[in-house]
C-alpha cells in the first residue's frame, strides 16, 4: 500500500514558480486561493538562497484532522489526506493548526467572507464520484484515478519536486544525494536546530559515571 | 501459589494489552470520526482514455494500479531514464 507523499529538492528548486502554475491551471483554483507555493530563505543572497515548493504534506497524523470541529476529513488508503467541503463550516481552526498554511479559504464579497477551506487534494479529487463533474469543481481534477501523479511533481522541469510513494521518492532523493555528493544537509537535526552548521548531530545525553 | 498466578496473569494481560501496536490502518471507513460521504478508491475507475495520457490497468485490481503509478514515479528520475 502506497503512501503518498511530497519531496522538494532544495538543491534542485530555481524558485520558477511552475508547481504553482501547474496546479492552479489543472485544478481551476480560485483567485486568491493557492493551493502550493514557492518559499526561498536568504532570497538574493549568493550562494545562501534555498527555495523550496510547500503545500498540504498529507500527514500521517493530521493536525488538521485533529481539530476539525465537524470531522470533515478523512484519509484515503493512499495515505492521502481530504476533506468534504459539504460539511466543511470555514471555522479556520484547520489553518492554525497547520504547520505549511496549507488550509486555503477564498474570500469574496464586500464584507470579506470565509468560504469553504480549500487545499492540495495530491491531485485526488474529493469524496464525489470519480471524475465527475462535481467532483472537478468541487475538489479538482482527480489525477490519481487517471494514474497519474499530481500535476505540480510531474511537470517540475528540475525534477525538484517529487510526488508518490514515500519509499520510491525517499529512492529518487537518496541515490541524487549519493551521486552529488551533498543535499541531505539541508534536512535533519542539525539543519532545524543546529548551531546553523549543515550535518550537525542532536546532542547526545550525558553518561553517567 | 493461586494468588501470585492470578498476579502474574494481570500483569501479562494488561502488558498484552497495553504494548501492542495500534493499529494504523488508513482506509477511510476506519476513521471513525468522519462523517462525510464515501470517496470511491482510484483503481474503482476504468483506466482512461489515450488522448488523456493516462495509465493503464485493470478495473478493480489494486495491484495493477500501484503497479502502473509505480513507473510512473520512477519516471521522475532522470538517472534512470537516462540509462534506459
Amino acid at each position: 500500500m502506497a503512501r503518498m507523499k511530497f519531496l522538494c529538492d532544495a538543491e534542485r528548486c530555481i524558485e520558477c514558480n511552475g508547481c504553482v502554475t501547474a496546479c492552479k491551471n489543472e485544478n481551476e483554483v480560485p483567485w486568491g486561493v493557492n493551493r502550493r507555493r514557492v518559499v526561498t530563505i536568504n532570497d538574493g543572497v549568493i550562494g545562501a538562497e534555498k527555495s523550496i515548493s510547500v503545500a498540504c504534506m498529507h500527514c500521517s497524523d493530521a493536525p488538521c484532522m485533529a481539530v476539525c470541529p465537524v470531522d470533515c476529513f478523512y484519509r484515503t488508503p493512499d495515505g492521502v489526506v481530504l476533506h468534504d467541503k459539504d460539511l466543511c463550516i470555514g471555522c479556520g481552526y484547520c489553518f492554525y493548526a497547520c504547520p505549511f498554511g496549507a488550509p486555503q479559504f477564498p474570500q469574496a464579497g464586500a464584507f470579506g467572507l470565509r468560504g469553504k477551506m480549500d487545499k492540495c487534494t495530491f491531485c485526488a479529487g474529493g469524496p464525489e464520484a470519480d471524475r465527475s463533474e462535481a467532483e472537478f469543481r468541487k475538489y479538482g481534477r482527480n489525477r490519481l484515478a487517471e494514474g497519474k501523479l499530481p500535476a505540480c511533481a510531474e511537470m517540475c522541469s528540475t525534477k525538484a519536486l517529487l510526488g508518490g510513494d514515500g519509499d520510491v521518492i525517499a529512492d529518487i532523493y537518496r541515490e541524487r544525494v549519493l551521486r552529488r555528493g551533498k543535499g541531505s544537509e539541508v534536512w535533519g537535526w542539525g539543519t532545524a536546530y543546529g548551531p546553523g552548521k549543515p550535518g550537525a548531530q542532536p546532542p547526545q545525553p550525558a553518561r553517567k559515571s | 501459589m493461586r494468588a501470585l498466578l492470578a498476579f502474574l496473569a494481570i500483569v501479562f494481560l494488561s502488558g498484552a494489552l497495553g504494548c501492542g501496536e495500534r493499529e494504523q490502518v488508513v482506509d477511510q471507513q476506519s476513521e471513525k470520526r468522519y462523517q462525510g460521504k464515501r470517496d470511491s478508491v482510484p483503481w474503482e475507475n476504468e483506466s482512461p482514455v489515450a488522448e488523456l495520457r493516462g495509465g493503464k490497468w485493470t478495473k478493480g485490481n489494486e495491484t495493477s494500479w500501484e503497479e502502473q503509478i509505480k513507473q510512473r514515479q520512477l519516471v521522475q528520475n532522470e538517472y534512470k531514464r537516462i540509462e534506459q
